[in-house]
């Protein structure tokens, strides 16, 4: 099952503002791809733009397995972003927050998977708070947890790094890597630490 | 171990999403409560005492249900809009899924909100006769059309900058078919004329339920998917 | 050059419309010559509803393609209907007060749909407003109008059989409005339809030449 991401020349623009004009790449599985650029240069945007929640205002941006296209419909089920402009429920406890979005698209998990979950990203013995008592970094690695249940074909990180420790950051490489070398992993960022291994980069000040 | 879930799961852990964070914060419920409260004080207050006829006394009776339906229904979309959470949702549950559980959501609040205003309602006004089989069902299909049709204009509203009274202009004109039947089964239910009177605007008030429904589970799609 | 003969067309036979309004005999004579309004009444509550039909199916056609002149020409039939929708309103309005002695009657099943359709476009402009991105305005105003539409088939069918039976006496008001169209009473009806529809079309074009000039311009810059 070889997935494939291909993007032809898309361009996004809000009003008048253009954010990104023209732009075409394509990544296969196993494979990276990294976003750099300096801040408001469109990282964020074209990351929503691979994952659909923005709309191209020109081009096409395509998934295919073994050269079939994925649908619309089914696009969702194959990739998924982990973006500090993505929030949690913060009324919810960190467990529900797991439980409810792993139902929410598709899978039904149970309670010990979900603490094991927990445990690798260091979260042990805090799935029962709210999230609203979470600290920043806490909450990047919940979403980290999100990912690593759902483990989708693509996975677009917006900063990975961000707001996360020195143990924060090997969880934050580690799930990298294992998307790196099986599946699709998309990145944006300005710190250098991020980009190891990974030799497809897009400049998006050029 | 690890089940795959059925259409019917998804959209009912929207829906218990809802409900636990609404009953951790109980903001809807409250401004809700208060809200119809406010009004059926202030109806009672100034013409509860006097003879109204009961064409006057069901119109009252559904206005107090639809502002006070205004003053929180879009609730469900815009704090998920508000506290970025929309953008998560989006990329997990799909707009069927979403739909159904908000509004399951919507319905419910409504059905709490005439299960309070209701008998104070007819305490507070004098109603001494009410023919019950009737008033439960234009109510119950009542909710069940303002539900439908006001579940999608949150969901618009949830998304302009500048919300203040937009859910109430929006829906009026779309619920104004609706506050017609309900009001006209409302009245045979406290004049006492029977279902010949009332079996009209028990059927329409049905097909008003179903229509909203079905046209805004087709529109929500685009409205979710962008 | 067509178009100026065209354009030069319509204006002469405007013009004739209004003459032959006012010096034919009134169209109808228990009402007298008030009745006259009924040559400029109907055509605009034409006009209207063809406005909004024209804004439905660009909703409908953006929806599709998101084409960026869809949505204007949605916005722009809807701002022109909404125009006629006023007037209409108001000749209705006159109209009532000289026939039936008031203003307004929410048993008259035309009013009541007029007005939903005031209240929708009122409502759809006022959302329009209130969104900043513009494809989301395209977007949520589009469903928006699509949504609210069948809400005036609902209660232009639906309502008259409620009420019959609420006001049974003021249905008999009706049989005053019946008209005898024929000979030049008719032949100016149908001229002033024409004379309307085609003014419709022509400020609907020029809008939208206007938007493609606009948009090839902010495209080059």
């Amino acid at each position: 099952m070889a997935i494939r991401l291909s993007v032809e020349n898309i361009s996004k623009s809000f009003g008048a503002r253009k954010v990104i004009t023209d732009l075409s790449f394509t990544i296969a599985a196993p494979g990276a791809l990294g976003i750099i650029g300096r801040n408001g240069s469109g990282k964020t945007t074209l990351l929503k733009l691979l994952c659909h929640l923005y709309r191209p205002t020109r081009g096409r941006i395509e998934m295919m397995r073994d050269d079939n296209e994925i649908k619309r419909e089914d696009f969702f089920y194959h990739i998924k972003m982990v973006s500090p402009e993505l929030a949690l429920y913060q009324m919810l406890t960190g467990l529900e927050n797991l439980r409810f979005f792993a139902t929410v698209s598709g899978v039904e998990f149970s309670r010990p998977v979900l603490e094991e979950t927990l445990d690798r990203v260091g979260l042990t013995g805090r799935g029962n708070d709210r999230v609203e008592t979470y600290s920043a970094g806490m909450k990047q690695r919940l979403k980290y947890a999100l990912s690593l249940l759902t483990s989708p074909p693509v996975l677009l990180l917006d900063e990975p790094t961000a707001n996360l420790d020195d143990t924060g950051r090997k969880i934050a490489f580690e799930i990298m890597r294992q998307q790196r070398e099986k599946r699709i992993l998309v990145i944006a960022t300005n710190e250098p630490e991020d980009l190891q291994n990974i030799e497809q980069i897009i400049n998006l000040d050029n | 171990m690890n089940r795959s879930s059925t259409w019917i799961t998804k959209a009912a852990a929207v829906f218990t999403k809802d409900l636990r964070c609404e009953l951790r914060t109980r903001y809807s419920l409250t401004t809700l409560a208060m809200f119809a409260f406010t009004t059926l004080v202030v109806v009672s207050f100034s013409v509860g005492q006097g003879g109204l006829s009961p064409r006057v006394q069901a119109a009252l009776f559904w206005i107090i249900v639809f502002f006070s339906a205004m003053s929180s229904l879009a609730g469900a979309f815009v704090k998920e809009e508000d506290t970025g959470t929309a953008q998560t949702l989006r990329l997990y549950a799909s707009a069927p899924v979403v739909y159904a559980g908000k509004l399951l959501f919507n319905m419910l609040l409504l059905f709490l909100l005439s299960l309070l205003v209701t008998p104070l309602y007819i305490i507070f006004m004098n109603i001494t006769q009410v023919n019950w089989a009737i008033l439960a069902a234009v109510i119950a299909l009542g909710v069940v059309g303002l539900a439908g049709a006001t579940t999608i204009i949150g969901a618009i509203v949830a998304q302009a900058g500048v919300r203040g009274a937009l859910l109430a202009v929006l829906s009026f004109p779309v619920l104004l078919p609706l506050l017609v039947l309900a009001i006209n089964g409302t009245t045979a239910a406290f004049d006492m004329s029977g279902w010949t009177n009332a079996i009209d605007s028990i059927r329409l008030l049905a097909a008003y339920g179903v229509i909203m429904i079905t046209a805004s589970s087709v529109l929500f799609e685009f409205i979710w998917n962008g | 050059m067509v178009r100026t003969l065209l354009q030069f067309g319509l204006f002469l036979l405007l013009a004739a419309v209004i003459c032959f309004s006012f010096i034919t005999p009134a169209p109808q004579q228990q009402i007298g010559e008030a009745s006259r309004i009924f040559y400029y009444h109907i055509p605009m509550a034409w006009v209207t509803v063809l406005a909004y039909l024209i804004n439905l199916i660009y909703s409908i056609r953006y929806l599709k393609t998101r084409a960026v002149l869809d949505d204007w020409r949605a916005l722009w039939s809807a701002e022109i209907g909404t125009v006629f929708c006023l007037l209409a309103t108001l000749s209705g309005a006159i109209f009532a007060k000289v026939t039936w002695g008031v203003y307004w009657n929410w048993s008259e099943p035309r009013m009541l749909s007029i007005f939903m359709l005031l209240l929708i476009y009122g409502a759809y402009l006022s959302l329009r407003a209130a969104l900043a991105n513009p494809e989301r305005k395209g977007l949520l105003s589009a469903v928006y109008a699509i949504f609210a539409f069948p809400a005036v088939p609902f209660f232009v069918f639906v309502f008259p059989r409620i009420t019959e039976s609420l006001h049974p006496a003021e249905s008999v008001l009706d049989k005053n409005l019946e008209m005898q169209m024929s000979g030049p009473v008719l032949w100016i009806f149908l001229l002033s339809l024409f004379c309307f529809t085609a003014l419709f079309f022509w400020i609907f074009s020029l809008g939208n030449r206007l938007q493609r000039l606009r948009l090839a311009v902010n495209g080059g810059a």
